[in-house]
Formats: structure tokens, sequence, C-alpha cells
């Protein structure tokens, strides 16, 4: 990627439409929490703070439109976040 | 004399920091879901204790704040410098609101003995005192960036308004929104954490 040429400017209408989908989440979120969903409460809950997550990483700070330097190494911390949790997380589900 | 602006080295940069915060805060993360495996009840109790409603205007705020952030980039990038400052007003502002309702959150649980190492807390079942002391130590490291995020917020506010942030060296302003996102994006997963945990 060139460093003189910026990644494109967002529009502000894609802007607003992400703040939408973030609200809608939100309070879709809010609604799930009311009701009991056994063991699939935890994990739909993470799914929807995920996405909302996505938006804001993809849209609001650009990482859609970054380089794959940025890419690559934020993957890479995500998998590591990810092992860092499942790993300790298993050793304290297994160990009794 | 020309002098190299890397724009996108300066990204790399900041998002180099950005991954130790996620580590710092995935860390914390890592903790809330080894109790949370132990003292399920008393976790899903303690969520129900905090106020969803003040849960949700913050997490309302801090979105809102997000999107006025990131389209303040757009503004300076048009060359609109004076929409541009409105935007990062209207960030900091929602920055405020965050961190009063936090205090009158924080402020209401201290008047119901509900603090740090409080004689309701410790006396009381474990698993209850364990949640409130995550919350109080999440909520409070993120309180804490929320404060160094305004900083920057202001910062920024002052270099573009004196023209050393402009619609072709906005580095800095770039960095402060992505330090500000970041902010926004562990609230998304303290809030369902610890307010909608059923």
């Amino acid at each position: 990627m060139d460093s003189a040429e910026p990644h494109p400017i967002i529009p502000y209408q894609t802007l607003i439409l992400v703040l939408a989908a973030l609200l809608v989440l939100t309070g879709v979120t809010i609604g799930v929490s009311y009701l009991d969903l056994g063991v699939f409460n935890v994990p739909i809950t993470l799914a929807i703070a995920s996405a909302k997550a996505s938006l804001v990483l993809l849209y609001f700070m650009h990482l859609k439109y970054e380089g794959i330097a940025i890419k690559a190494s934020f993957i890479g911390t995500i998998c590591f976040l990810a092992i860092m949790i499942s790993f300790t997380f298993w050793d304290i589900a297994f160990r009794h | 004399m020309a002098h190299r602006y890397d724009q996108t080295g300066i990204r790399i940069g900041m998002w180099l920091f950005l991954y130790t915060e996620i580590i710092l805060f995935g860390g914390l993360f890592v903790l809330y879901a080894a109790y949370f495996h132990q003292y399920p009840s008393a976790f899903a109790d303690g969520g129900r204790e905090l106020s969803r409603g003040i849960g949700a205007l913050n997490t309302i705020i801090l979105l809102v704040s997000s999107c006025t952030v990131a389209a303040s980039i757009t503004a300076i990038r048009h060359q609109a410098k004076r929409l541009c400052l409105l935007l990062l007003a209207v960030s900091f502002s929602c920055g405020g609101f965050f961190l009063l309702n936090k205090y009158f959150e924080w402020g209401y649980k201290f008047a119901h003995g509900i603090y740090p190492n409080s004689p309701v807390l410790t006396g009381g079942p474990a698993g209850r005192n364990i949640f409130f002391g995550l919350y109080y130590v999440i909520t409070g490291l993120h309180g804490l960036h929320v404060l160094i995020g305004m900083t920057l917020l202001a910062l920024s506010f002052v270099l573009v308004y004196k023209n050393k942030i402009t619609g072709q060296r906005f580095a800095l302003l770039e960095n402060s929104g992505l330090y500000w996102h970041l902010v926004d994006l562990i609230w998304i997963f303290v809030f369902p954490l610890f307010y909608l945990i059923l």
C-alpha cells in the first residue's frame, strides 16, 4: 500500500448506517438477555458482541481498507487471544 | 525540505500498541470466564444488581461517540474543519457523559456498601465478592481508558484548531480515533458480560 495515498475516505452515509446497525444489535442483545436460552445464553450474547466489534473494527477503525501488515497482525492477535482464553478455560473446565 | 511522512507506518505503530491493550483486557476476561464458570449463580445475581438502563445508555453513548470520531476524520479529509471540530467536541462530551454515568453508578453502589474490600462484600458469599471485584477492576480500568481517550480527543481538537492537523496530515487524529474505538470495543464486551448475564 502506498503510504502517500491513504485509504479511501469513508462516506458519512456508511458511518451512519454502521451506527444504526450497532444500535439495533445493542437492542437485540438487551432483548435476548431477557429470554432464558439455557446453555445458549452466553454464546449468543458473545456472538452479538463479536458482530458489533467486527462492525467497529471494519468501518470505524478502517480495518477493511488496511494493508496486509495490519490485517495479518490483527488476526494474529485475535488467534493468540483465542488460544489464551480457550487453553486456560479447558484447564479450568476439565480439572475436576 | 521534504520530510517523509509515513502515514501507514504511524498507523501500524498504533495498532501494535492496541494489540497490547487487547491482550491486557483479554487477560481480565479470562479471569472473568474462570470465575463465572466457578460461580455462575452468584455472577447472575450480581449482574441483576447492576442497572441495565445505565449500562445500555453508556453503550449508546460510546457507540455514537465512535461514529462521530470516525466522521471527524471524513470531515477533515473533506477540508471541513468546523464540522471536524464540532464532531470532536461531541465525541469528547460523550466521553464526559459516560464518566458522569459511571460516577452515579459507582456512587449508588458505594452508598449500598458495595465497594472493593467493603464489609458487605468480604462478609458475604465469595462469588458475589469476586463478581463485584472484577466489576470494579474492569470498569475502572476501562474508565481510565475513557479518560486517556478524552485527553487524546482534546489534543486532536486543539491541533485541528491550530491547523496542525489537516486533510493531508491527520495521523494523530486517526490514531486518537483508533484509541477511542478500542475503548468502545472493550465496552461492547464489558456491557453484556456484566449487565446482561442471566
